[in-house]
């Protein structure tokens, strides 16, 4: 973080000459018709879809409708991974009970369940939701049994020495130690929520953003399908930068953290 | 605040502990007085920090027993604090708030003092990670001193410091043990470390006590001092010997034995 500060303004600009000049190519083909807008529509008719759909109120509710799903999901699924592995992170009872089994769940890729998803709960939210909630619970679970594992023991040591009840060891050494393991989990977990929702919402929904690119696709919109997948991006980054500003204030005592 | 507290006298009787099949200390008797400041030295594997660990309660004897001021160790005493050779300090917590880890009520006015006593209160808001090594271990000082403990067990707190930061670390302890007069047990490698701060030293070797000698100079000492020199020299040629000894005797033992 720190050597971006001594940059100077040509350097910063460097990374964005690239994508910028994609754009441009990109436009003048489809301007001169190069490039069906069948095939890609030019950039400029990407932006008009963007401000006609934003008009008309549907973007903000798909947006809407797909961020609820998502953080529904990311709530279900990241307390479900958080609980069992503090649980058996902390209790070895629990892991000999618990851990095999999810191990051997985990492995099952999750979109394969779409089909029996579908099934169970049709085509509503709950299907989405169930998705994606098993989607974020195993990074979550691993990375917060791992730092919970992790724990150095002369700390747990001294913390005793020192007259640490049980209920402070785990709040003042337990769980600030595991945090930047389970920081990492969470930014994985925010990457597959996304996806998760891309292809549950494609495959089957009536409302989101997937849901609005399909919709366009059978019109031939192709302007909205792009705008969609953009879309996706945008909010992807947007999740990875709350990740991002998440860890730099829970962990400005980490060394790797300290910009002073 | 400054008020001087009571040290704890210690007494051991047969103690023995054992893991598994190895005995590491083997009928130790020790008693150490009320404020005495107490080297314990040795080379590595002699037990020394298993014994630090039975004081403090941190293991139970396999035989024997240990008494603080006349009640026998039971478990962990507010009265008993340690000082590890790494500072095992939580990184996530301000020097303010790892000193006053564990107080209870009021504890931030109590936490300072300490800090002043180590002369680092100007850095009572940073984060462990930017300080230096002797400044961390500084730090676990403070805190093993705030809650004014009777008995204090240094394990080794110097080690990894670099030779003048050490020197300086001894000044303090025994600034801060003269003034608050609390026992002292110090576990260390370092003779000279165990003569120029100890009125004691005891030398362990295999479980037992070897040597428990009695240092008679008058403090501060001076270590450029002829007969603090010849203590050293001969503590260490007891160490060094012994040790050459037992490793030149062992083959001719086994020779003896077989034949």
């Amino acid at each position: 973080m720190y050597h971006r500060f001594k940059q100077r303004p040509l350097e910063q600009l460097l990374p964005w000459a690239v994508p910028v000049l994609l754009i441009v190519i990109w436009q003048v083909c489809a301007q001169i018709g190069w490039l069906s807008s069948r095939v890609l529509p030019a950039p400029t008719a990407v932006i008009q879809a963007a401000i006609q759909l934003a008009s008309t109120g549907e973007l903000v509710r798909n947006v809407y409708v797909s961020a609820v799903r998502a953080l529904i999901g990311f709530a279900i699924g990241g307390v479900i991974g958080f609980a069992f592995g503090l649980l058996n992170g902390t209790f070895r009872v629990f892991e000999q009970l618990f851990d095999t089994s999810i191990q051997m769940l985990r492995n099952i890729p999750h979109l394969a369940l779409i089909p029996l998803v579908i099934l169970w709960f049709g085509i509503g939210d709950q299907g989405r939701i169930f998705l994606v909630a098993i989607g974020v619970l195993f990074p979550i679970y691993i990375n917060t049994f791992h730092g919970i594992r992790t724990v150095d023991q002369g700390l747990l040591e001294m913390g005793r020495v020192y007259g640490l009840r049980p209920w402070e060891l785990f709040w003042q050494i337990i769980l600030p130690s595991a945090l930047p393991s389970i920081l990492v989990g969470v930014r994985f977990a925010l990457g597959i929520m996304w996806l998760t929702l891309i292809v549950a919402e494609t495959i089957a929904a009536d409302s989101g953003i997937g849901y609005m690119a399909m919709n366009a696709r059978e019109f031939l919109q192709t302007d909205v399908v792009v705008f969609s997948i953009l879309l996706y991006a945008l909010l992807g980054k947007l999740a990875d930068a709350i990740a991002r500003l998440l860890e730099a204030r829970l962990l400005q005592w980490h060394p790797s953290y300290q910009t002073t | 605040m400054t008020q001087a507290i009571k040290g704890a006298a210690l007494e051991i009787v047969d103690l023995t502990k054992s893991f598994g099949p190895q005995t590491i200390l083997q009928d130790l008797q020790l008693s150490i007085a009320a404020g005495e400041f107490v080297a314990i030295v040795g080379r590595s594997g002699c037990g020394k920090s298993t014994l630090l660990r039975l004081i403090a309660g941190l293991e139970r004897p396999t035989r024997g027993g240990i008494l603080i001021n006349g009640e026998p160790v039971q478990q962990l005493s507010s009265h008993v604090r340690m000082m590890f050779q790494d500072s095992r300090l939580l990184l996530w917590k301000r020097v303010l708030e790892n000193v006053g880890l564990g107080l209870r009520g009021d504890w931030e006015p109590k936490a300072m003092w300490a800090l002043e006593q180590v002369g680092l209160a100007d850095r009572a808001h940073d984060w462990i990670a930017v300080l230096s090594g002797g400044q961390r271990q500084r730090v676990a000082l403070a805190r093993a001193l705030v809650s004014q403990p009777r008995l204090l067990l240094l394990d080794e707190p110097l080690g990894a410091l670099d030779a003048l930061t050490r020197i300086e670390m001894q000044r303090l302890i025994e600034t801060l043990w003269q003034e608050q007069q609390f026992t002292t047990l110090l576990i260390t490698h370092d003779v000279e470390e165990a003569v120029a701060l100890a009125d004691r030293v005891i030398l362990l070797e295999s479980g037992t006590i070897a040597l428990d000698l009695t240092i008679p100079l008058s403090r501060p000492r001076n270590r450029g001092d002829v007969a603090y020199a010849s203590l050293i020299k001969s503590l260490l040629e007891r160490l060094l010997n012994h040790d050459s000894r037992s490793i030149s005797r062992s083959p001719n033992r086994t020779f003896s034995y077989s034949g």
